[in-house]
């Protein structure tokens, strides 16, 4: 399996990591008396050279379907570890979960790039020793030292897994699939859309905007200025009669499309996979204006109580088999360049559905998750934080 | 006394508010054989498989345990405090009483929220990590609640010169405490006690706020719930609790309502 | 006294204390980017509150829906708790006062969960509509559906304090109106209606609060327009972690509960808790 080709990714990389320097230098100015230090609080904190025994236990937080029986009985049986996992079913969830190191209760924490920074920075997260993972050098070069885990090369956290959100909708409604999302602020639509009930789904409107709207000016859904950020929102109080529910909870959206509540919108992967093996007749797509995703890593808490099985854990989820397992079951990409083979082995032709394969051109168009702040991309001050983002969505509900 | 068509129109009230109260709960007997695990109606089929991965889910036992345990942990600890404080209002004027009355109401009068939330921020406050006995706290403060309502209530309606007469006939505090005011006030403590340990058992919103890793068994099912995927199992483990609880709230029943307080009738 | 030292030293140091710190945070306010709070002492999380409509609507929202599950419920169990307390035979009463039970001990969630079963497009109320020919109702996820659920979760709560409290009216009373001549029904209006009131009034505390303070109801059986005080504050405090603003929030349903509880009391709620 060919390597990504390296431009596209070093410039997306530069990207992120102006935006980290931006954030640590401009930090102070955005708070009121809290500190942004050009150093990671934690960056001091010397990871293990070694893997201990393991705790016995391993508590998690994670996305709904990142861990499943599926993989998860082997590795207790594997390593004595047992696995307590709650779901979170958003960033902010998790950030606020594992707020004070974790609190001396979650071990690990598969944050997306929208919640690493914060992580980060307010020290809930410590560096972790890559070479206790064996299968790190078989990771794709973007994905061993990510801009939005890894710091002064310091690393903290392994990447996962990444993948795309997607449009999905009824193919007994749109017997053609739809090329635009725009199906989802059709008026003819009304009641029977649904979106995630998180407040990056700014981002999903403002990346529309980015093709539709293009005088707006727009280059970076994340980085939006006063204007632009009211016209996405004006956008989406649009779109808000036509929702039936917004969906906080992956099975909500199963539930929504199963009875016919809805027939349109933005999901995950995953539940395209799970409707379709209780015989819904659904399909995604990913429309002509591209998409938003998501580039997920397995985070260490300060205070984990059971690190070795942490370490553990990020073993084995990082070897091809699990790696094929977790893409398949979830819908998304593995970072293991040698996950593709094993991805054909289980599902053929999955390797290629899943551009485990395909290069940088279908990284590039996805708008990778990740915290907006005040410094925007060409560094000018005026992008809207990410606060603001969230009391807008709270107005934009209702 | 009433008239006939009166009591034929509130037996059908009754009759249909009946069917209104347990549709759900059969809806969750019948979904627990679900073939599918999502949940739509109709049911796609029946299957007894849940049963047995319920049975062998070290989840569910682990989070059945933890209620359990937090449950009577907390339980205990209400019928103390909760009885205590009720003997002490019943016997004492003393200023700022009804103040008191109105604390010991908060708890049950407040959203479980914020109940929740400003425990979650006091025990981080002062470096206490949540557990177990976070979470027995939680629930303590509203048990306290329950059973302190149940033994005034019962205080109250107890008639006074009962106590007075078996001083006169020269028993002791002690004495009269325990051959007649606990024989009167049993069945408000144990009515007390009970529903005390069925809102603990049953709680959510609090104990989101209160445990840490730890699943009570409502935490389990909110999980599973967003989950998606093993459904039925929930459904298996709550109709499981109704039926092992259906004989002592029954017992409960006629504890409290139906020999509980006779009806009284015309005439002392 | 000495009785009444443990518990009141628990309620003081950790409830109350709690209360007390969640009010003072309200004052505080975070960090923008690493959410950490910052002990800086200012009113604006009280400011927006009160200033932006969105948070006027949504506090709206719910105090009405509380009132109305509360009047639904009221009425719903008036006529069940008189038959329970006045007309049932022992075993009847017994009977019914074990099925109000009950559906406590199914637990809540699975309950409400059970209810998107029934109100979905295609559920169980759809489809009986529909089987006797009737259109759908189509209240799946709206706040129609929510008071629906609300209703039915609080019945219970309702139903056993104002059956306690018809249970201790005197049928000497109902006897001696009959007496004097009062049919039956004004002899219900004026006797028994308001000495049942402060059973009513003690249900209604119930009903009230926990409609003002749930989350997931609206999570799970809510649609669009279904955000109420408890999700918006359960929102900011374990999703968006803006502590001081939910605790600012929070301060609305204490205050409301603060009003309804004095007269609550007035009412004679507190001696038929």
């Amino acid at each position: 399996m060919s390597s990504p080709g390296r431009p596209s990714w070093v410039r997306l990389g530069c990207l992120l990591a102006a935006a980290v320097v931006a954030a640590t230098a401009c930090g102070s100015n955005t708070s009121t008396g809290g500190s942004t230090l050009q150093q990671p609080p934690t960056a001091t904190v010397k990871p293990p050279t070694a893997v201990g025994a393991g705790e016995g236990q391993l508590n998690l937080i994670a996305w709904e379907g990142y861990v499943d029986d599926s993989w998860v009985k082997q590795f207790t049986v594997q390593t004595g570890c047992v696995v307590n996992a709650k779901y979170a079913g958003s960033s902010d969830e998790m950030v606020s979960l594992m707020k004070d190191g974790g609190g001396g209760q979650w071990d690990m924490v598969s944050a997306s790039g929208d919640a690493d920074l914060r992580l980060i920075y307010s020290g809930d997260v410590k560096p972790m020793n890559e070479k206790l993972i064996p299968d790190f050098t078989n990771f794709q070069t973007y994905f061993q030292a990510p801009p939005y885990n890894t710091i002064a090369g310091i690393h903290y956290g392994i990447s996962l897994q990444w993948g795309p959100n997607m449009l999905l909708y009824s193919t007994k409604k749109f017997v053609n699939p739809p090329t635009s999302w725009s199906v989802i602020y059709d008026a003819n639509n009304s009641g029977l859309v649904t979106v995630p009930d998180n407040p990056i789904q700014i981002a999903d409107a403002a990346l529309y905007l980015m093709k539709t709207q293009p005088k707006l000016g727009i280059k970076d859904p994340y980085e939006l200025t006063k204007v632009q950020f009211d016209a996405t929102v004006a956008l989406l109080t649009k779109q808000r009669p036509l929702i039936k529910k917004y969906w906080a909870l992956a099975s909500d959206e199963i539930s929504l499309f199963q009875n016919g509540d809805v027939v349109v919108g933005a999901a995950w992967p995953y539940q395209t996979i799970q409707l379709k093996l209780a015989g819904a007749p659904v399909d995604d797509t990913i429309p002509t204006e591209g998409a938003t995703g998501w580039g997920d890593t397995w985070m260490l808490a300060t205070k984990a109580p059971h690190p070795n099985c942490a370490y553990l854990w990020t073993q084995y989820v990082s070897t091809p088999k699990v790696q094929a397992e977790q893409a398949l079951f979830f819908g998304e990409t593995p970072v293991n360049s040698k996950a593709c083979a094993e991805m054909e082995a289980l599902q053929t032709g999955s390797c290629a559905q899943y551009h485990a394969d395909k290069g940088s051109a279908y990284f590039d168009t996805i708008k990778f998750w990740k915290t907006p702040i005040a410094q925007c991309g060409d560094g000018s001050n005026n992008c809207i934080p990410y606060d603001q983002w969230v009391s807008a969505w709270t107005t934009i509900k209702g | 006394m009433e008239g006939r068509w009166t009591k034929l129109a509130l037996q059908a009230w009754v009759a249909l508010l009946l069917v209104f109260l347990f549709t759900p709960i059969l809806l969750i007997f019948i979904y627990a054989f679900n073939t599918s695990n999502i949940e739509s109606w109709p049911i796609p089929g029946l299957t007894l498989k849940w049963f047995s991965s319920t049975w062998n889910d070290p989840d569910v036992r682990s989070s059945l345990e933890l209620s359990l345990r937090a449950g009577l942990t907390a339980t205990a600890l209400a019928l103390l405090l909760g009885s205590s404080a009720a003997f002490a209002i019943h016997r004492l004027t003393f200023f700022g009483r009804e103040v008191v009355s109105l604390l010991f109401v908060l708890p049950l009068a407040l959203p479980g929220i914020i109940t929740g939330i400003s425990l979650n921020a006091f025990f981080s406050f002062n470096g206490i990590s949540l557990s177990l006995w976070t979470i027995v706290i939680g629930h303590t403060t509203f048990c306290i609640v329950v059973v302190y309502n149940n033994v005034l209530a019962r205080l109250r309606r107890t008639q006074g010169s009962l106590i007075e007469a078996a001083m006169d006939l020269g028993a002791n505090g002690f004495q009269v405490f325990r051959d007649i005011t606990l024989p009167l006030i049993s069945t408000a403590v144990v009515a007390g006690g009970m529903l005390a340990f069925a809102l603990s058992f049953d709680e959510v919103i609090v104990t989101t706020f209160t445990a840490g890793a730890q699943n009570t068994l409502p935490l389990w099912i909110f999980g599973a719930i967003r989950l998606g995927q093993r459904l039925p199992e929930v459904n298996v483990v709550v109709s499981f609790v109704i039926l092992v609880t259906i004989i002592p709230v029954v017992i409960a029943a006629r504890l409290t309502g139906g020999g509980g307080v006779a009806r009284v009738q015309a005439g002392r | 006294m000495l009785l009444l030292t443990p518990p009141m030293a628990w309620f003081v140091l950790i409830y109350l204390a709690s209360l007390v710190l969640l009010l003072i945070t309200a004052f505080w306010s975070i960090d923008p980017f690493t959410t950490q709070i910052v002990q800086v002492w200012n009113t604006s999380n009280f400011e927006r509150i009160l200033t932006e409509p969105t948070y006027r609507t949504i506090i709206g929202r719910t105090v009405l829906m509380a009132a109305l599950v509360t009047v639904t419920d009221a009425v719903l169990a008036f006529p069940f708790a008189y038959f329970m307390a006045r007309v049932a035979s022992r075993r009847v009463q017994t009977f019914l006062f074990a099925s109000v039970l009950l559906p406590l001990w199914a637990s809540y969630l699975a309950r409400v969960y059970a209810w998107i079963l029934i109100l979905n497009h295609s559920g169980l109320l759809n489809w009986s509509l529909q089987s006797i020919g009737l259109p759908p109702a189509n209240i799946g996820y709206t706040n129609v559906a929510m008071w629906v659920v609300f209703s039915y979760i609080w019945l219970p709560f309702m139903i056993i304090p104002v059956y306690s409290a018809l249970e201790r009216v005197h049928e000497s009373l109902l006897e001696a109106a009959a007496d004097l001549g009062a049919r039956r029904w004004r002899a219900i209006r004026d006797i028994v209606l308001p000495l049942a009131l402060p059973g009513v009034a003690a249900g209604s505390i119930f009903t009230f609060s926990l409609t003002l303070g749930d989350y997931i109801t609206p999570i799970l059986v809510g649609g669009a327009g279904s955000q109420f005080i408890g999700n918006v504050v359960y929102a900011n405090v374990g999703i968006a972690n803006n502590i001081p603003f939910a605790a600012a929030l929070a301060v609305v349903p204490v205050a409301i509960m603060a009003v309804y509880l004095l007269i609550a009391q007035r009412l004679g709620a507190f001696e038929a808790l």
